[in-house]
């Protein structure tokens, strides 16, 4: 089973590092989005450091969102799928394997670009570790609730705003969370509370998503 | 394997129903019919990709879903999606197949059992169709499973094509192994006992 789940990891990180549009648009997104509010919203450092947290976290979000369509579409459209349903590996464990190297080609990245886009918002270094925290917790949980929605809507032609209808309300309370920690972190207070219920959502999701997310893709190749 | 009056449906139209057969070990059975005749839901219900209306399916005497672990580490479906990934060579496609069923076959030699040993390093992305098919008859091999169910294995291949495809057959069904499969081309299958369904519509 370890094996199994190296494997595919490894080989999905593999496919990413050979075709990088994939992963790199979500990314060039997550900055654009970004950059453009300083522009739009004018020097004004005040409003742009009350405002840092919540543009940063909505953006990441919006990333993840736009990264989340492609995470089974190719191997349903080559048959890959099917064949990772029929192996003698617990398809939950596969799919946790998935997820983990869409992450680690989408989230990841992303957290490492938030300081610059920090400076870019003129957010308080003192908010950098909250900011780092909650988007590590945050964006892996996203992953793990937005491969429910990318599980159910793979079989589907244009399946992009049925998987935005669906993940979102379940994206609200990680986008909640996250932003007010950075947002305390940024008044001085104390974070610690924001980033625990984070923490209990991750949990939540590592454990229960796979297996709906297994449920969801048998569903979705019949 | 045994199937019990199983009987499929696509929404509300029913493809089949009362149908039963067994395949034991050693055993070829192919499935006839015209287009359409449901010949391809009839191979996905025997992977259970397709849910049974009614009936059961059995593996080694046991019904599935209790035998579902031990049916799935036996059995391999290659349908009519190739299930390769384009931007990987044959090598690194079978490597993964090997890891995933947990087998530890020689790459090297399936690889030129089935004619690809100067091509094994190309991104399959750049083979050709009849090539990229027999990376899906490789994988077959790699498989160590007992019971091959195949979707139209002949699929762009040529002469050559056809005879390897041939030659597996008769070397799995003879080392013990059962084969179900669809195809519309007769196949020469020598030394095997071929059992035929024929569904209509």
């Amino acid at each position: 089973m370890g094996a199994a789940f190296m494997a595919l990891l490894k080989r999905d990180l593999l496919l990413a590092m050979r075709r990088r549009g994939d992963w790199l648009n979500p990314l060039a997104f997550f900055v654009i989005v970004v950059t453009l509010f300083p522009l739009g919203v004018g020097p004004d450092n005040d409003l742009l450091r009350e405002i840092a947290p919540g543009v940063i976290w909505v953006a990441a979000l919006l990333a993840t969102l736009l990264a989340l369509d492609g995470l089974f579409k190719a191997d349903f459209e080559d048959g890959s799928l099917e064949q990772l349903i029929l192996s003698p590996q617990p398809l939950s464990v596969l799919v946790l394997a998935k997820v983990l190297a869409h992450w680690l080609v989408s989230g990841l990245p992303l957290i490492c670009l938030s300081p610059l886009l920090a400076v870019v918002m003129q957010l308080p270094m003192r908010a950098l570790p909250a900011l780092l925290a909650s988007l590590m917790l945050g964006t892996l949980t996203l992953s793990l609730i937005g491969a429910i929605g990318a599980a159910l809507t793979v079989s589907l032609r244009r399946g992009g705003v049925l998987l935005a209808l669906l993940v979102l309300p379940l994206f609200i309370p990680v986008l909640i969370f996250g932003s007010s920690s950075v947002l305390a972190a940024v008044s001085g207070f104390a974070i610690e509370a924001q980033l625990s219920l984070l923490g209990a959502l991750f949990m939540l999701a590592l454990v229960l998503a796979p297996v709906a997310v297994a449920a969801a893709l048998r569903i979705s190749t019949e | 394997m045994q199937a019990q009056d199983i009987a499929v449906f696509r929404g509300e139209h029913c493809l089949f129903s009362g149908l039963g057969f067994t395949v034991s070990a050693g055993e070829v059975m192919q499935l006839h019919g015209d287009n359409g005749s449901g010949k391809t839901s009839l191979i996905r219900a025997l992977c259970t990709l397709l849910p049974l209306e009614q009936g059961t399916i059995s593996w080694r005497g046991v019904a599935l879903p209790a035998s579902r672990d031990q049916y799935f580490s036996e059995m391999t479906y290659a349908g009519h999606t190739e299930a390769i990934k384009g931007d990987l060579s044959a090598r690194e496609n079978l490597r993964f197949v090997a890891a995933l069923r947990g087998t530890t076959p020689n790459i090297d030699e399936v690889l030129a059992d089935v004619g690809l040993e100067s091509r094994a390093d190309l991104p399959c992305r750049s083979l050709s169709a009849g090539q990229r098919r027999r990376v899906t008859l490789a994988r077959l091999q790699m498989t160590a499973a007992s019971l091959w169910i195949l979707d139209e294995p002949l699929t762009s291949l040529d002469v050559h094509g056809r005879a390897l495809v041939e030659r597996l057959i008769v070397r799995h069904a003879e080392s013990g192994g059962a084969v179900v499969f669809t195809t519309h081309q007769p196949l020469k299958l020598d030394g095997c006992e071929v059992k035929s369904l024929e569904l209509r519509s």
